[in-house]
């Protein structure tokens, strides 16, 4: 197996008297997709804060490449290849598509003795990095971000990523606020970009979502890492329960079953009279 | 700045609303007033409000873009005007010496705001708020501890007079006009032409973002504080070489003036949407409202009333024009 681009051993992380991440061993590899799975409050995205240099472990060692990194804020994670996406594309929603693909990083030309910004090769090259990601709907680097749907967003925020160098993307939950058919233009993105060698973390609360695009799953229950496996190893009932934090969904799932069968096939609970 | 100007396109740029915000105004004078305010003398007046008033509202716009305020500029013309006046008039120093202290002080005061905003998370509103009570009170109380008096004159000849505050044109267009038509072309460049502006917008649109994609926020910050706080002092040392004389108070009305242009020019009030070609339009819209009502036979005191419509009716216009521009895809057009 090829060396991890991305690695935490013993990870721990308090905020004053709260510890909420104990113990944390994680690896990313080029070409591969980490879920990282768990119930609201497990933890999930203060991995990816620490990830992203918003936040510095409190012991532990963090490494790319095999060699140490500390990074002192989320500029220095994005200059090592780390990019992270945030639900709603964390992007701006009334600047131009062109405009907010190379926030901080805009092409020039020189027109005369001027300086200028240069909006053609700007909308041109933005238009291309998203088209390339299969959104062709994207056509006119003028539009407004704003304007976008939330699933394009998110490939422009992606197709950005990996124009500029990104080696690791992180998505935090990119499909939670989607409907069917944009999430899974957004899972098509992510198997594209693992496609291309990038190592990718996706933070999921949908277990289907997971299973489309996951090599590799790790599911956190209380900061802790409760499971950690591969693709094939699981089937959705056994990450679904592990999820949930144990066997509860399982037996859940058996009292709803019992439920329908006492109300003569009617999916409603309600209608079981005690 | 956009290679298409279809009507459609027009009306989705920031400055869609100015521009028919003026036009309405220009119709609604020109019915009431006869076309006086077309003519030269007309002109003149509100060319000089629009002068004074634009070399401000332009950096107080960028600051609101930026998603910052800044109502220090209050304080800041009297501030300009008592420095010049009280160095080159009472002490009778070297006019240029009471210039580049004037503008000293405007640079000063932008790094106190611009500093203060950001190492703590007050609101920049409250911030200068702070200062501008604070630099009118030291305006007051110097001006009156050292000249014993609230008003102080000054004279001033040759160059330093012809530069920054004589009337040319048959004696009625002040040279803030030029200065104004200028300073307005630097910064279309500078904000719409050259990287920089980029940087403004995307710090209004998501500061933290910003910085992530590292736009030097903080630096860019003190920066547009210092430009609204010097072009402020600017226009109050013009002021007082144009008039011989500098009044401690009196600059309170650029306060309002200036965010009125700059909301009716388009600048969205909480950041990331606007343009200077909006605030030059909002300003001169401001002005001849200002002056045109004097070329009116009604009171002048109508003229708050129609800016206080004025104000209300392009904030919505401008909302439904940012609508459009949020939703204009080229391709829904012909499918849905
Ligand atoms: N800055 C902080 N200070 C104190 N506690 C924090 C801080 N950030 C997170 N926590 C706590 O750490 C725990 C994990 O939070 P985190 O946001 O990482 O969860 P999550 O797995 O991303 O949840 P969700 O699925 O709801 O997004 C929570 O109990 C939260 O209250
Ligand atoms: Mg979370």
């Amino acid at each position: 197996m090829p060396q991890a681009i991305l690695s935490l051993k013993n990870i721990n992380k308090s905020f004053g008297p709260i510890d909420v991440l104990h113990d944390i061993n994680l690896e990313v590899r080029a070409g591969e997709v980490l879920c990282l799975l768990g119930d609201n409050g497990a933890g999930k995205s203060t991995v990816i804060r620490l990830l992203s240099g918003v936040h510095k472990p409190t012991s532990g060692v963090m490494a790319m490449d095999g060699k140490p990194v500390s990074f002192a804020n989320p500029r220095e994670a994005a200059d090592h290849g780390i990019a992270t996406v945030h639900q709603f594309g964390g992007t701006f929603p009334l600047m131009s598509v062109g405009r907010s693909f190379f926030v901080g990083r805009e092409p020039t030309k020189w027109v005369g003795p001027f300086k200028v910004y240069d909006r053609k090769l700007a909308n041109d090259t933005a238009v291309k990095a998203v088209q390339s990601f299969g959104i062709t709907r994207i056509d006119d680097g003028d539009r407004l971000v704003g304007g976008l749907s939330g699933g394009e967003r998110q490939a422009l925020a992606i197709a950005r990523a990996v124009h500029f160098g990104a080696r690791v993307l992180i998505l935090d939950e990119p499909t939670a606020a989607l409907g069917v058919k944009q999430a899974s233009h957004v899972l098509r993105i992510v198997n594209e970009a693992k496609r291309r060698g990038l190592a990718v973390i996706f933070i999921t609360h949908q277990v289907m979502h997971a299973m489309a695009v996951g090599d590799h799953f790790a599911v956190l229950i209380r900061g802790a890492i409760a499971a950690d496996f591969r693709k094939g190893e699981k089937s959705r009932e056994e990450i679904t329960d592990l999820m949930a934090g144990g066997e509860q969904m399982a037996e859940l799932e058996a009292e709803i079953e019992s439920y329908m069968a006492a109300g003569e096939g009617h999916p409603e609970p309600a209608k079981h009279v005690h | 700045m956009q290679s298409s100007f279809s009507p459609g396109a027009m009306l989705r740029r920031p400055e869609a609303g100015a521009f028919l915000g003026l036009l309405a105004v220009m119709i609604f004078f020109g019915i009431f007033g006869g076309l006086t305010f077309l003519q030269p003398a007309g002109m003149a007046s509100w060319m000089n409000v629009a002068s004074n008033l634009g070399v401000i509202a332009i950096p107080v716009g960028l600051l609101m873009i930026a998603g910052e305020l800044d109502i220090s500029v209050g304080a800041m013309v009297p501030f300009g005007a008592m420095t010049v006046a009280v160095i080159s008039g009472h002490y009778g120093l070297p006019i240029w010496f009471g210039i580049a202290a004037a503008l000293s002080f405007g640079v000063l005061i932008g790094l106190i705001n611009g500093y203060m905003v950001i190492r703590t998370a007050v609101p920049s509103l409250i911030v200068t708020l702070g200062t501008l009570f604070a630099v009118q009170g030291v305006v007051l109380g110097l001006t009156v501890l050292i000249t014993k008096s609230t008003s102080v004159a000054l004279s001033t000849e040759g160059a330093a007079k012809t530069i920054f505050g004589d009337f040319f044109f048959g004696g009625q267009v002040q040279v803030m006009v030029l200065w104004w038509l200028a300073i307005t072309a630097a910064y279309i460049f500078f904000v719409h032409f050259s990287r920089f502006g980029n940087w403004i917008f995307a710090m209004g649109g998501d500061k933290v973002s910003a910085r992530n994609a590292g736009i030097p926020t903080e630096r860019m910050t003190i920066l547009l504080f210092v430009l609204s706080s010097t072009s402020a002092a600017f226009v109050g040392m013009c002021q007082a070489i144009l008039y011989n004389s500098a009044q401690v108070a009196g600059g309170q009305s650029f306060i309002f003036n200036a965010i009125i242009s700059v909301v009716v020019g388009g600048v969205l009030l909480t950041g990331g949407f606007g343009s200077i070609v909006g605030i030059f339009f909002g300003t001169i819209t401001f002005a001849i409202v200002n002056q045109g009502i004097y070329y009116t036979d009604f009171d002048r005191n109508w003229s708050s009333l129609i800016i206080g419509i004025l104000l209300l009716v392009a904030v919505l216009m401008n909302n439904t024009f940012r609508k459009m521009a949020l939703s204009y895809s080229p391709r829904k057009m012909g499918v849905k």
